[in-house]
C-alpha cells in the first residue's frame, strides 16, 4: 500500500499512522546521487518537505537532542562543563543536532539577548556535500529534499566536509563513516516527523510541506513584528537554492550573530573549481596525453640505435683524440 | 668543458664487443622500481577519488573504504622513496645552458631527426624536465595531501584551507600523471632505456646516440685511468 503521507508531510505533525506502511522513501525517489552521471528520472514526484526552527520559541532545553540521540541509537561521549549551555562541545558523528548559545548585547536596545539556535544539516536544494562527494550513491537527494547519507556506500574520504557550507558533517574514528542529521528521513518514510520535532515542548521545531511551513513562518514573522522585532525574517537562504531545515530569526538581517550561521552560504568557489572545470578537464588532459602517447607510438617510427650509432661508439673509444669525430 | 661532469657514482664504460656502458647501480634500480610501483598505486588509487568515472577502481584495493585509508600511507611510501632518487640524481638534473638549446630542438626529436639535436649529458632536457617536475609536485602532493588526510590529520587545519589543499591536489596530480606518462612514453619510444633500468647497462652505441656528451667524457676519465695504470 502506497503511503499516503509521504504525499501530505503534514499528518507528521499530528499523531504518528495507527496501521503500519511499507517504508517508501527509496531508490525511485532519488533526484540526486552522488558520483553518479546519469541518474535516472524520479519514478513520483513528492511534495517537498522542510523542519522549521522557530529561533524565537526555542526555550534551549534540548529535548531535541535527547530525542535525536534516543531515535538514531547514538551515544554522544560525556564531556566536561566548559561554562556553557552547549553541550557536547559541538556537532559529533554521534550528534546530529546541536543547541548553540550566544550571549548578544543589542546594540539598539543594550539589552542582553540570549540566543540559541538548533544546528544540523540544514538539506540544502543544492548540497555541497553531495557535489564534492567521490564515491557513487554514498549522499543522495529525495524528491521531498531530504538529504541522506547512504553510510555503506561511503568512504570516509571527508570530501562531504570539504563541500559543506555549514560546517555540518563529522566523520566517525570507530568506522570511519560520515554522519550528521538525516530529517528523520526514515521515520517520514513511515509517515512521521522528524524526532526533534516530536520532542520539542514548545513547537519551536515544526515540519510539513515546505509551503505550509513558510506560511507558519508568515505567521511567525508578522507576530515578531508587531511585538518590535523589525528585522524578524526567514532563513530560507537562496545561495543553496533554499533549504528543507529552515529558521525564524527575530534578526534575520544578520543570521551570523546566530553562533556563525552564515549570512550568504554558497557552495565554495574552490569547491565549484573542483568539482567542475578541474574534475573534467583534467581528464580529458590525462586522457589526451595518453592518446598523444600512443598516436607517437603507433605513427612515429621507434627511436633506435643504427649501426652507424654502435660504429661511431667504437671508433669514439679507439680515438685517443678526445671525443673522437661525430 | 666548461659545464660540469655529468658522471655519477658506478657510471663506467665496460670495455668488449661491444661494450657497454654501466649507467644505473643496483640500488638506483630497485629504488626506481620502488618509486615506479608507488607511484602507479598512487595513480590508481588516486584516480579512483577524482572522478565518479574511475571509481571502479578502488576494487583494485578492496573497495572504497580500502583505497581511502591506503592512499596517503602508499604516499608515504613514494615521498621516502623519491627523496632517496633525488639524492642520488639531482647533480646530474642540473640544467645547463646546452639543456636551453636542447629544448629549442625538441621538435627534430620528435620528428625523429635525434642526429641534429646538441649533445646530451648523461640526462638530456626531457629528463631533466620530468626530474625537477615530479620534485615540485610530489612536494606539493605531500603537503596538500596531509592536509586532507582526515584520519590524522583533520583537526590542524581549517575547511577553508582544506577546499583549497584538496583543489590543489587535484591540480597537482593530474600535472604529475601527464610527466608520468611523458616519462614512461619515453622510456618506450627510445628502444634500450628500460634494459638500461633493469639491467643498469646499455650499449656502447646507445650512450653515444642519446647521451653522447656523458658518453665522451666518460671515454675521457677511462682513457684517463688506463693512462694511469699504463704508465
Amino acid at each position: 500500500m502506497d503511503n499516503p503521507y509521504l504525499h501530505d508531510p503534514d499528518a507528521a505533525a499530528s499523531n504518528p499512522p495507527t496501521q503500519g506502511f511499507v517504508e517508501n522513501l527509496g531508490l525511485g525517489d532519488l533526484v540526486r546521487r552522488s558520483a553518479t552521471e546519469y541518474l535516472p528520472p524520479p519514478e513520483r514526484e513528492l511534495t517537498p518537505v522542510a523542519k522549521l526552527i522557530d529561533v524565537s520559541k526555542c526555550i534551549g532545553c534540548k529535548a531535541c537532542q535527547s530525542a535525536c540521540v534516543e531515535w538514531n541509537d547514538t551515544t554522544p561521549a560525556i564531556e566536561e562543563n566548559v561554562g556553557t549551555y552547549m553541550n557536547p562541545h559541538d556537532l559529533t558523528p554521534e550528534m546530529f543536532t546541536l543547541m548553540r548559545f550566544t550571549e548578544w548585547v543589542n546594540p539598539e536596545t543594550e539589552n542582553l539577548e540570549w540566543l540559541i539556535r538548533k544546528d544540523g544539516c540544514m538539506h540544502c536544494a543544492d548540497p555541497g556535500c553531495l557535489k564534492a562527494c567521490p564515491s557513487p550513491g554514498a549522499i543522495v537527494q529525495y524528491s521531498n529534499g531530504i538529504v541522506d547519507f547512504i553510510h555503506e556506500n561511503c568512504i570516509g574520504c571527508g570530501y562531504c566536509i570539504t563541500g559543506c557550507p555549514f560546517n555540518i558533517p563529522r566523520i566517525s574514528r570507530r568506522d570511519h563513516r560520515a554522519y550528521k542529521c538525516t530529517l528523520c528521513s526514515d521515520r517520514v518514510a513511515v509517515g512521521q516527523g522528524p524526532a526533534c520535532a516530536k520532542a520539542c515542548p514548545t513547537q519551536a521545531i515544526v515540519f510539513g510541506t515546505k509551503d505550509d511551513m513558510k506560511k507558519h513562518a508568515e505567521e511567525r514573522i508578522a507576530d515578531l513584528k508587531s511585538r518590535g522585532y523589525e528585522n524578524a525574517g526567514l532563513y530560507d537562504p537562496e545561495g543553496v537554492g533554499g533549504t528543507h531545515v529552515m529558521y525564524v530569526l527575530h534578526h534575520a538581517d544578520k543570521p551570523h550573530i546566530y553562533s556563525d550561521l552564515p549570512d550568504n552560504p554558497r557552495i565554495s568557489p574552490v569547491v565549484v573549481a573542483w568539482k567542475g572545470v578541474t574534475k573534467s578537464a583534467g581528464l580529458a588532459v590525462m586522457g589526451f596525453a595518453a592518446a598523444a602517447a600512443v598516436f607517437h607510438g603507433l605513427f612515429a617510427r621507434a627511436n633506435r640505435v643504427t649501426a652507424e650509432d654502435q660504429e661511431s661508439a667504437k671508433r669514439a673509444l679507439r680515438d685517443d683524440a678526445p671525443g673522437g669525430r661525430t | 668543458m666548461s659545464e660540469m661532469s655529468s658522471i655519477e657514482r658506478g657510471d663506467a664504460i665496460e670495455p668488449g664487443e661491444p661494450a657497454t656502458v654501466r649507467r644505473y647501480r643496483l640500488v638506483t634500480r630497485i629504488n626506481h622500481w620502488v618509486n615506479a610501483a608507488a607511484m602507479t598505486l598512487m595513480v590508481l588509487s588516486g584516480l579512483s577519488m577524482f572522478h565518479p568515472s574511475l571509481f571502479f577502481l578502488t576494487a583494485l584495493f578492496g573497495g572504497g573504504q580500502n583505497t581511502r585509508a591506503i592512499h596517503p600511507w602508499i604516499g608515504v611510501v613514494l615521498v621516502v622513496s623519491f627523496i632517496l632518487l633525488i639524492v642520488q640524481f639531482w647533480r646530474a638534473n642540473l640544467w645547463n645552458r646546452s639543456d636551453t638549446a636542447w629544448v629549442a630542438h625538441v621538435g627534430d626529436l620528435v620528428m625523429g631527426h635525434e642526429e641534429k639535436m646538441p649533445e646530451a649529458g648523461k640526462f638530456n632536457a626531457g629528463q631533466k624536465f620530468v626530474f625537477w617536475a615530479m620534485v615540485i609536485l610530489v612536494a606539493v602532493l605531500f603537503a596538500t595531501g596531509i592536509v586532507i588526510w582526515h584520519q590524522y590529520f583533520s583537526h590542524l587545519t581549517g575547511i577553508e584551507s582544506k577546499r583549497l589543499a584538496v583543489l590543489t591536489h587535484s591540480i597537482a596530480a593530474v600535472g604529475a600523471i601527464c610527466v608520468l606518462i611523458l616519462h614512461v612514453y619515453a622510456a618506450i619510444w627510445v628502444r634500450g632505456s628500460f634494459g638500461a633500468m633493469i639491467k643498469g647497462s646499455v650499449t656502447a652505441g646507445w650512450a653515444w646516440r642519446h647521451h653522447r656528451k656523458w658518453f665522451r667524457q666518460l671515454a675521457a676519465m677511462t682513457r684517463g685511468e688506463q693512462r694511469q695504470s699504463g704508465g
